[in-house]
């Protein structure tokens, strides 16, 4: 009997023939980031440049797509690879761009260096960090070549970049020297010394280091460069970026399926639930439930028939974590659930997805029917006894969705209205059967612990949070984009290494996790570690992994304020401390911005906060708080800046404001033009004067004056 | 027995049964927890918040009317902390309300205000934007006003989870949700059967009964009308408890002379107008048992059921007994047969019926119903709207002299008083059938198998050896269960009673509402005021409708017999589908 | 032909495709937990969520109108008005707001003559807000129809709808 490890090793093999043999891949292959960001930002245009290129003839590039790859600050992104020439990543690339690329780099071999992110060097070092080995072998590698680098000066020479898993796990550690495509493997610290002197400065075979012959460039894919890359860890998104999301061969390439075949050829349910539980995996959806436990439970109910569910509704303003998994990556959470299905005894599975993310709902679409197909879902899965099947279910714009019991009665045609807990979803879930429910984030980490075992998980991270968080940094912060970083690493190492620090250097104000149900946190919190307990303990939480930067230009009323009005228009309206309680927060929080703060107003809101967070029926009314009782915590004085002194220090608060025209007016009149409300005076060349009773503080004389002759205070 | 447990309350320890809520648990021990959307017949909603108690090791407070009891469980049901969550919650819902309780239908009848009482609010910190919406009008039974609302949802679980009728739902999201029709279409042209439950289990006055009581008290002083009562046998069973009489105690004669001072020139009893019913089904039943007429023959008297199956169960028209409802039977005799006996222009007489029931302002209003072109009952009050009446006009009820009924239509038969709870119909209808058919009186007349609260009751008789089958439900939910049979298989039973309300009229939309210390749809209190109709039944000689002289007399004089054209033409009538077609779910779980 | 004859019948047709497309979920289990799939296929074909068609769902799927209505106006996704031709999405995300979305909003209430929520007096444009769109480093940003306008100032919004209005004119 063919085992399903034989099964999938076959189709493996075939994928990679149709991969090497099908003309499809040629010896020059144009990757184009195609995730929603990729295409907001102009993706599509400049696929079509390529496409039409070589449409007409004038080039004979392989064109495909891939994920996001994380980078949202530098958007469009361009990667082209070629036999025997360096692996080159463009950044914000425009359809002029494009063009030069098709004239200047694929037809002449000339760099387009004006949008050049990596690969215009003379070398570069390419050192394969995949996922599934995490060897701390191959990062003492890293730095003894960063080592390297610096002292002998070569940094104009090399540069140091970050592969994904080109599956060669069992040679590790892996060094690629470009544009040579020379692999080395099994590399050993001091081999280092070799390869940087003989291959790196004089372009020659080091000797005495294990190589693999040339023919393999096609599997190698960069992930991106030692800089941005080097604090992150790449579980969950492994393959984003990297593999072409609606191809099954290129997942089935990079070990795709392989935990699966595993579970089905060598382990009981009990044995995988085992598996999970000794990683110490929590949920990371945001409340941090052990997941090994959740499926223990689950799987414990006796019932005629169970459910998983893939909890994709993802909805916190500013995080995207799951949309770029999906969009990246589908594959690695249908083998997730597949793997849930078979661990608690279930055959089927319903991803719930937001309808706001189309793009995710085709790919992940395309990748069960195509996981079907090749008889990864279905009957008799590999052939073994499973069957499991996967069904997408849409959400229509309701934050609370996120919710699990709100998400189950959603699934059941209902209004998604949570209802109180015990019973929890895994006694009585969907329909009333045992329901397992994950989110996209922690199903994609499933394949990875199967595959390289609870243990190696277990030492990334910190006691009580094990693995990796991918966070989505936005806000006035320079590398916006998607980062995936292990447990325990400290929020200054996000926001100044990983994130570049603050735009325009200015001053860092707050920093703010766990979208709206989190809490902002200020500079003396930076020091804390990424742990569930400790973000807890200063008063935010971990959240779904929104993390959005604030400098001195916010005012943190407006900025709680914001999230409150979010959660306000999100709650379902079912237990009163979240319906009325929160619109009276958010009234009071309005009256501050306004300048008719009171009083007791902060008092009110605490108090009111405090109930609402002990007193809602559900999570999201239990975290709706929490971005104002943590600013009215660490931020205090703005508060009482607002409410006694009527100022706002950020400027942000329009009504707080005063506008003033100064000396040095020479009497254009411009901004006379300008208001509206006709409160500006004065004849020409002659000072003018703003009506203070008169003037809305819309700020436009402000805007319009060239001799910042316009106070705003 | 359930295993028993050991919890502590406010550091108390007690033993109790495992497998219940903490509320439930709390209520047996003597703790009542504040509640307001918590109601024992209706699913959990767990949304109020209001019932909330602190327990040991739980970082947040817990709703004691959806949370399990557990061994060693440590609850504290009065800190400081938690009652001041209670106390705000409850001003929260305050803050979003109209206050205007002095103006208020529910003024000294309000859940609001006795939970706004109890928390001890004495001061509100967060007056803010409130709620506005326009009262709907346009139903002449139901008046809803969700600006007055608390969204404690106990109305739509109701209308769906009892009645069936899924006409309520919440709609829209967050601040801005609302109980409302589907598209939010007036109540008037909705599915709605006018059953009142809805103001029942409603705790402030978001559902009312269209009020009457003014124009009825303008009508009263009007020197030209002839003024005609009728009350249903429910009314008597339970107005006392409006005047802080326990309920099951019948107040006929009282109420007999309270409407007499309220100015009334005749008050007549719907009982008789029961016992005609019973003349007129009890012999259709009998031609339909012939092959004249489908079988198996569904009950007609009930208001809010008519306009049910008509949305509903349109195809089941033809088993619907044609015989108009005791009111309107009795209506039509007022404006016919009482008219020529006073030789007065009917024109000039003031029907007005007393009923439990909020539907029967809709029935009154049925153009089906007019004879010769006149409203068979001008005006329906409520239970509620009289005994407001009674108090608003400064009469005694407590101390009153009892009076007797009116004649020609003020005697009945203990059959027609049992009309008012879930059976009774079929119990008296059973005993006039019987006899017609096989010539010899009933011998057991009271018939236990139909008779209590169980939602759905089968029985059987033998006519002559002959065995028919009959079936009982009550409450809309229950109706639909029992047409649902029998549109599988239609020769199940021979003769169904429907009541649209849960114990029949005595349940009905327009009673008293419950007190402090009582919940509505209580069933104790329901069984109360079936036991006193019950009492009036067994202390009656009479206890057959047809031997009810006063019957006899009608229709020697003036109807003939029963079926008879002039029967036909006064006494029954004919429905027709209605428009909006109601929907019973096909497998919903309801939430 | 008259227009409005048009409208019509091309309304019916899509009550026709509509019941053909509820039948396949008539006779399965569960049938109504599929409701928010069934009002996203409503909307698809109607482009929100036209009374005649509801009320086909009630019936053939056997759910209460008021509980689909209940639904219906629970999701933000569901439009329970005719919508304009285009529909312009400002993104109200964190990025977009910290970036000036609020002033986004107030000229596009300028041009458009209408509230958010509303469609413009001559039918052309829905003006909606938006959840995040995840575009956010071209902050702030408007979706109009499948179309994203990056980097925005007020100053820049007169001119993008006036582009539309021609291109309708056209």
């Amino acid at each position: 009997m063919t085992t399903p490890i034989e099964i999938l090793k076959k189709k493996k093999q075939e994928a990679i023939d149709r991969i090497y043999n099908k003309t499809y891949f040629s010896d020059k292959v144009i990757y184009v980031g195609m995730a929603s960001c990729e295409i907001a930002a102009g993706a599509k245009e400049v696929m079509e440049i390529f496409k039409d290129a070589v449409k007409k003839g004038q080039i004979t590039t392989y064109v495909t797509q891939r994920g996001c790859v994380g980078m949202c600050s530098v958007e469009p992104t361009v990667d082209i690879v070629e036999k025997g020439k360096m692996h080159t990543r463009y950044i914000k690339v425009t359809p002029d761009v494009a063009k030069r690329i098709i004239e200047e780099h694929i037809k002449k071999g000339q760099i387009v260096k004006e949008n050049v992110y990596f690969g215009s060097k003379q070398k570069s070092i390419v050192i394969c960090r995949g996922a599934f080995c995490l060897n701390q072998k191959t990062e003492d590698v890293i730095e003894e070549i960063e080592k390297e680098i610096k002292q002998r000066n070569l940094q104009d020479k090399v540069e140091l970049c970050f592969s994904s898993c080109i599956d060669l796990c069992d040679e590790g550690p892996i060094v690629i020297v470009y544009p040579e495509n020379r692999i080395y493997t099994n590399v050993k610290v001091e081999d280092v010394k070799l390869i940087i002197e003989q291959d790196i400065i004089n372009s020659k075979q080091a000797e005495g280091v294990n190589v693999l012959q040339n023919g393999y460039f096609k599997f190698i894919k960069i992930l991106g460069d030692y800089k941005n890359f080097k604090r992150q860890k790449r579980i969950v998104l492994r393959n984003c970026g990297i593999i072409d999301p609606e191809n099954i061969d290129e997942y089935l390439l990079v070990r795709g399926y392989e935990a699966l075949a595993k579970v089905l050829t060598y382990m009981t349910p009990k044995q995988v639930i085992e598996e999970i539980k000794k990683s110490g995996l929590r949920g990371r959806g945001g409340a941090g439930f052990p997941t090994g436990v959740k499926w223990e439970i689950t799987s414990k109910e006796i019932s005629d028939e169970k459910f998983v569910i893939c909890n994709s509704d993802e909805g916190d303003p500013g995080a995207f974590m799951d949309r770029s998994t999906i969009e990246g990556d589908p594959h690695s959470i249908i083998e997730g659930m597949i793997i849930g299905g078979y661990a608690i005894g279930s055959s089927k599975g319903i991803v719930y997805i937001r309808a706001e993310y189309p793009l995710a709902v085709e790919r992940i679409k395309k990748a069960i029917e195509q996981a079907k197909k090749e008889g990864f879902l279905g009957e008799n899965i590999l052939g073994s006894n499973f069957s499991f099947d996967i069904e997408i279910r849409l959400g229509a714009g309701a934050f609370v969705c996120g919710e699990e019991t709100a998400l189950i009665h959603s699934i059941e045609g209902h209004r998604g209205m949570p209802r109180p807990r015990p019973p929890y979803p895994s006694i009585q879930g969907l329909f009333n059967k045992p329901t397992l429910i994950n989110n996209v984030e922690t199903w994609a980490n499933i394949p990875f612990i199967i595959i390289s075992s609870a243990e190696l998980f277990n030492k990334i991270g910190t006691k009580t949070s094990k693995g990796t968080k991918v966070f989505a940094l936005a806000g006035k912060i320079k590398n916006t984009g998607l980062v995936e970083v292990p447990m325990g690493i400290k929020l200054r190492e996000i926001v100044d290494e990983i994130g570049g620090g603050i735009i325009e250097d200015k001053k860092f104000k707050a920093l703010q996790t766990g979208g709206p149900s989190g809490g902002c946190l200020a500079e003396e919190h930076l020091d804390t570690e990424v742990d569930y307990e400790s973000l807890t303990s200063v008063g935010s939480i971990m959240g779904s992994g929104g993390m959005i930067v604030i400098d001195e230009d916010s005012c943190m009323v407006a900025v709680a304020k914001f999230f409150l009005e979010f959660t306000q228009n999100e709650s379902c309206g079912k237990c009163t401390p979240c319906r009325e309680g929160t619109k009276r927060m958010l009234e009071i929080l309005t009256r501050i911005t306004e300048g008719k703060g009171q009083e007791g107003d902060i008092e009110k809101l605490e108090r009111l906060g405090n109930m609402i967070k002990k007193s809602s029926l559900c999570g999201l009314g239990q975290s709706a708080p929490n971005p104002v009782l943590s600013t009215t915590k660490n931020f205090k004085d703005e508060y009482v800046e607002h409410i006694r002194d009527k100022k706002c220090r950020a400027k942000f608060c329009t009504n707080l404001l005063t506008y003033e025209i100064k000396e040095n007016c020479i009497g254009c009149g411009a901004c006379k033009k300008v208001c509206p409300v006709e409160a500006i005076s004065g004849s020409p060349k002659q000072i003018h004067k703003i009506k203070q009773d008169i003037c809305i503080k819309c700020g436009g004389c402000w805007r319009v004056c060239k001799f910042d002759a316009i106070s705003r205070n | 027995m359930a295993r028993l447990i050991t919890v502590y309350v406010n550091n108390k320890q007690y033993q109790v049964e495992d497998g219940q809520t903490i509320m439930q648990a709390l209520d047996k021990l003597g703790y009542h927890i504040p509640r307001l959307c918590y109601h024992p017949k209706l699913s959990i909603e767990g949304a109020c918040r209001v019932c909330i108690v602190e327990v040991d090791g739980m970082r947040n407070f817990v709703a004691s009317c959806a949370y399990p009891i557990s061994d060693a469980m440590k609850i504290s049901t009065n800190t400081p902390e938690l009652r001041r969550a209670r106390r705000d919650i409850v001003e929260l819902l305050v803050d979003n309300h109209p206050m205007d309780c002095h103006i208020c239908d529910r003024n000294d009848n309000c859940e609001l205000q006795r939970l706004s009482y109890a928390m001890g609010i004495k001061q509100r910190h967060f007056v803010g934007e409130r709620k506005r919406y326009q009262k709907d009008v346009s139903s002449v039974a139901v008046i809803r006003d969700p600006e007055k609302c608390v969204l404690c949802g106990r109305c739509v679980r109701v209308c769906s989870e009892i009645q069936g009728v899924f006409n309520l739902s919440y709609a829209y999201r967050g601040f801005k949700t609302v109980v409302t029709t589907a598209f939010d279409i007036p109540i008037a042209e909705s599915v709605c059967s006018s059953c009142g439950q809805c103001i029942n289990v409603c705790p402030t006055a978001a559902f009312l009964e269209k009020n009457y009581t003014q124009e009825l008290f303008e009508k009263l002083c009007d020197p030209g009308l002839i003024k005609v009562v009728q009350f249903a046998p429910s009314v008597r069973a339970a107005i006392g408890e409006a005047f802080g009489f326990p309920a099951g105690i019948s107040k006929e004669k009282e109420t007999i002379a309270a409407l007499k001072k309220l100015g009334f020139d005749y008050v007549f009893d719907t009982q008789f107008g029961a016992d005609l019913t019973i003349m007129e089904e009890a012999n259709e039943f009998l031609e339909r048992l012939k092959g004249n007429g489908k079988l198996p023959m569904i009950t007609s008297c009930s208001a809010a059921w008519m306009k049910f199956m008509e949305q509903f169960y349109p195809d089941m028209i033809e088993n619907i007994s044609t015989c108009k409802s005791p009111m309107s039977m009795l209506g039509a005799m007022i404006k016919t047969y009482f008219a020529e006996k006073i030789k007065v222009d009917p024109e000039k007489i003031l029907s007005v019926a007393v009923m439990c029931c909020t539907a029967k302002k809709y029935e009154a209003k049925r153009p089906e119903l007019l004879v010769n072109g006149l409203s068979a009952v001008d005006i329906v009050i409520t239970t509620r709207e009289l005994a407001w009446m009674i108090k608003s006009a400064g009469i005694d009820f407590v101390n009153i002299q009892p009076e007797e009924f009116d004649n020609p239509l003020g005697i009945s038969s203990g059959g027609g008083a049992i009309f008012g709870t879930t059976g009774g119909v079929m119990e008296s209808a059973i005993r006039t059938a019987y006899e017609i058919y096989t010539g010899e009186p009933l011998m057991e007349i009271e018939i236990s198998q139909i008779r209590g609260m169980q939602g759905i009751k089968e029985g059987s008789i033998e006519l002559d050896g002959k065995k028919i089958n009959v079936v009982v439900a009550h409450g809309l939910g229950n109706a639909s269960k029992v047409l649902e049979i029998i549109k599988k298989e239609p020769q199940k039973y021979h003769f169904v009673e429907i009541m649209g309300c849960p114990g029949g009229c005595i349940g009905g939309g327009g009673q008293p509402y419950a007190g402090a210390n009582s919940i509505p749809l209580d069933e104790n209190i329901l069984m109360k005021r079936a036991e006193a109709l019950y009492g009036i039944d067994r202390k009656k000689t009479i206890r057959r409708a047809h031997n009810n002289p006063a019957i006899r007399r009608l229709y020697k004089e003036f109807l003939g017999k029963p079926l008879s054209e002039k029967a036909h033409k006064l006494l029954h009538t004919h429905y027709s589908p209605k428009y909006p077609k109601g929907i019973i779910p096909k497998e919903m779980t309801l939430r | 032909m008259q227009i409005k004859d048009i409208v019509q019948e091309k309304k019916q047709q899509n009550i026709q495709i509509l019941k053909e497309y509820l039948e396949s979920f008539k006779n399965r289990s569960r049938a109504e937990s599929n409701l928010l799939t069934i009002l996203h296929k409503v909307q698809e074909l109607f482009g929100y969520l036209d009374k005649e068609a509801i009320e086909e769902v009630a019936t053939i799927i056997q759910v209460p109108l008021s509980h689909i209505w209940g639904v219906a106006t629970f999701y933000h996704y569901f439009k329970l008005k005719k919508p304009g031709k285009h529909i312009i999405s400002v993104c109200l995300g964190t990025a977009c707001y910290i970036k000036g979305a609020d002033e986004i909003v107030a000229k596009l209430k300028e041009e458009l003559k209408t509230d958010l929520g509303g469609v413009s007096e001559d039918g052309l444009f829905s003006f909606e807000e938006a959840r995040c769109l995840g575009a956010c480093s071209l902050a702030p940003v408007v979706m109009i129809d499948d179309k994203i306008y990056g980097n925005l100032t007020p100053q820049m919004i007169p001119q993008i709808i006036k582009e539309y209005k021609r291109k309708h004119k056209e």
